[in-house]
């Protein structure tokens, strides 16, 4: 999976109920270490005069982490609309398990206590203290959300919690990494993402008249943005028309009729999986036929089949590898993470690119920790993950997940290559080099 | 003039779904004087239900048919068990009640089928009509016809029909209704299973436009809510044409009135009918009530 800021639920009324109404959490009940009670050893770290800025306020550098355990906290979606997404945590959940069970990590195992808070922001900050303050956890890692891990960012960078590969596709958590060292991101940024189609269209369509159609909030204000740095000078000239929908509204017709009538012949769809959908729809419906780009927030088979005839010849990004693709189906990363899930999360559809993801970032996590090396702590661990040149063996070949304090570069993944939709096989195929989408 | 008549005919389309919703809300308020929060995610639910079937093998129209049966005995069963023990408290009790409906029917069906996208099969045909350069959706105007017709059978059924004047005698004043041997509380059941009926008619037909997930109903419930509002909650031709009129608003004021923009389209059409309601409290069509207190 790709991006999550999506969700904006329209709902007036039932939006403040949700938020009293759901959530059970599944709160694990064992014992948890008393503050101030580590038994590792250490690392007695120096407070040393760093060049950027450091994860270094926890007063306690090692809560969390014993010889034998490593305690691993994380907030995800349970109930509410934005469940589908709970796949993920499961998925993690699954693969620290597998983990667990190959001896851990530097002989340590992971404790993954995962809460619910059904995408509510006032939900997150409480789930997120009961982790920090009764579960004492090491780490807050992928946290679900964009509003969510805005809602938390001050409080587990005050407390110097890291707040470890979010999954949220916002640029900010690259951009303001100064500002809260405790927080970084991991997936391409939604800015990154436009850049990328950005270059491609100066370099197979410099005349291109660009029609967009964006969701009217930080999301789709974010592609955009990186729409506009893309194309540079040639932005003002090439993008003859931006047009926002709320996803209030049932139905985004009208807003791709104005956009036609603009003759524009590219359609960029920087839209929500439905409303994506009804994009591209609609531009077969009016016989419109540009060259359409879907953000890759909407490129789930699901979506790409709704979209109907419209979907044919559409243009998106992707990075990691996709477990349904035939062409992976004797990729040994692939083959293991269907093992892998099959033993340890028996019922998942391992076709549900979630799933994926889930393992993707939780193995680069594994990794963060490996560098940390054995005596972890949180500045340790943070200092890890802003410096990784780390070949996954779950991203496409030739993307790699790299961060650096000295090239100011804390954006994980970068890369992205672009894919194109067939109707007729009802699959995306990959084309053209992997592009870079570097953000600054 | 080309791009007006598009993005009328886009403003009407979406106007048509906000009408079919809008029309269940009527049908309740009139039959039981209780406006349903969970009007739109029973009608979610039916249209899962309608999906399930379609997807196991069953025919369209006998699917269809089925959910609505289905449909009325849930609305029924729903006034039977739940509302009923509530219905001599006060009017907001029987609300929270329902805005209770709305959270379990949500988390219901996300719960039996996720909250991925699904695609509906559409009734009518998916192609287009070309009149001098503006295209029409058929499948647009399909769901326009039938929320006219609709319109006039609700019309039809509470002006001409006895049980329909025994619903509304019912739902205005109870005891005299009663005094005049109307079975009451049979009454508010079946208004609850008529406007289940009319919400599953909705579902099923907007789904194949604004896809099929448990969330389907949630943006468009506030329109429908603000064209029956517009049209009048008394009348079934005032929430047609509140509905379209919402739907025409937001597709006009977005393209022509530059300084808004599509930012701000949906805060102006609310601005609309919040003016028309201080001048007009009972809605356009509405009509001022009178009762002997």
């Amino acid at each position: 999976m790709k991006g999550y800021r999506w969700l904006t639920v329209p709902m007036v009324l039932a939006g403040v109920l949700l938020a009293a109404a759901c959530g059970s959490s599944s709160k694990s009940t064992t014992p948890t270490q008393a503050p101030g009670g580590a038994t590792a050893p250490a690392a007695s770290p120096s407070p040393s005069v760093a060049a950027a800025a450091q994860c270094n306020k926890a007063a306690n550098q090692t809560e969390g982490v014993t010889a034998t355990e490593i305690s691993i906290g994380n907030t995800d979606a349970y109930s509410g609309p934005a469940s589908a997404y709970a796949v993920i945590a499961k998925a993690e959940d699954a693969y620290f398990k597998w983990v667990n069970d190959q001896g851990g990590i530097n002989g340590r195992k992971i404790k993954f206590t995962s809460l619910d808070d059904s995408y509510s922001p006032p939900k997150t900050v409480e789930q997120t203290r009961a982790l920090v303050e009764q579960d004492h956890v090491f780490a807050d890692f992928n946290p679900l959300g964009t509003p969510p891990n805005t809602a938390i960012r001050q409080y587990l960078n005050d407390r110097g919690v890291p707040q470890i590969f979010v999954a949220t596709g916002a640029a900010t958590w690259a951009l303001d990494h100064p500002k809260y060292p405790c927080t970084i991101g991991w997936q391409p940024n939604y800015q990154s993402e436009a850049i990328i189609y950005a270059k491609y269209l100066l370099a197979s369509k410099p005349n291109a008249k660009i029609a967009v159609l964006y969701q009217n909030d930080d999301y789709g204000k974010d592609y955009l943005k990186g729409l506009q740095t893309g194309l540079g000078a040639s932005a003002s000239q090439m993008i003859v028309k931006e047009e926002s929908y709320e996803t209030s509204e049932p139905d985004v017709s009208p807003h791709v009729t104005t956009l036609k009538n603009t003759g524009a012949d590219v359609f960029i769809v920087v839209a929500t999986p439905k409303f994506a959908a009804q994009a591209m729809k609609a531009a077969a419906q009016l016989n419109w036929k540009p060259l359409i780009i879907d953000n890759s927030v909407s490129v789930d088979l699901n979506t790409m089949k709704a979209a109907g005839a419209g979907a044919d010849g559409v243009i998106s990004a992707a990075y990691l590898k996709d477990p349904s693709d035939p062409a992976w189906a004797s990729d040994a990363t692939v083959v293991q993470y269907k093992d892998i899930l099959a033993k340890y999360a028996p019922g998942a559809d391992p076709n549900n690119v979630f799933n994926f993801y889930g393992f993707a970032v939780a193995d680069t996590l594994v990794q963060a920790i490996k560098q940390a090396g054995q005596n972890l702590t949180r500045e340790g661990l943070m200092k890890a993950a802003d410096n990784m040149n780390y070949s996954s063996p779950y991203t496409l070949p030739g993307i790699t997940i790299t961060t650096s304090d000295a090239q100011k570069d804390w954006a994980p993944i970068e890369q992205m290559q672009l894919e194109k939709y067939n109707v007729a096989k009802g699959s995306w195929e990959r084309f053209g080099q992997v592009l870079e989408g570097a953000v600054r | 003039m080309r791009e007006f008549a598009q993005l009328l005919i886009a403003g009407l389309s979406t106007g048509a779904i906000y009408a079919s919703l809008a029309l269940a809300l009527v049908l309740i308020y009139q039959s039981t004087e209780v406006v349903n929060f969970a009007q739109g995610e029973m009608a979610m639910f039916s249209t899962f239900i309608a999906w399930e079937l379609i997807d196991k093998g069953m025919p369209f129209w006998a699917a269809f048919a089925l959910t609505l049966a289905l449909a009325f005995f849930g609305g029924v069963t729903i006034e039977r068990v739940l509302i009923r023990p509530v219905e001599k408290a006060s009017v907001l009790t029987i609300v929270i009640v329902t805005v209770g409906l709305l959270l379990i029917f949500n988390n219901l069906a996300g719960g039996i089928w996720g909250f991925q996208l699904k695609t509906f099969p559409s009734p009518f045909p998916s192609g287009t009509w070309q009149v001098s350069g503006v295209v029409i959706s058929q499948q647009s105007v399909g769901v326009f016809g039938v929320a006219l017709l609709l319109m006039a059978l609700l019309a039809v059924f509470f002006r001409f029909t006895a049980l329909g004047l025994a619903m509304r005698a019912t739902a205005m004043n109870r005891e005299p209704a009663e005094l005049m041997g109307i079975h009451t509380t049979w009454m508010l059941a079946l208004g609850w299973g008529l406007a289940a009926v009319v919400g599953a008619t909705a579902g099923v037909l907007v789904a194949p436009i604004v896809f099929l997930d448990p969330n389907m109903m949630q943006g468009l419930l506030l329109f429908a809510f603000a064209g029956a509002t517009l049209g009048g909650f008394e009348s079934p031709g005032g929430a047609v044409l509140g509905g379209l009129l919402v739907g025409v608003a937001q597709a006009m004021i977005g393209n022509y009135v530059s300084f808004i923009g599509t930012d701000l389209s949906l805060t102006v059409a609310m601005a609309i009918i919040v003016l028309v309601l201080v001048f007009k409290p009972t809605g356009l069509f509405g009509q001022a009530a009178a009762r002997r207190v």
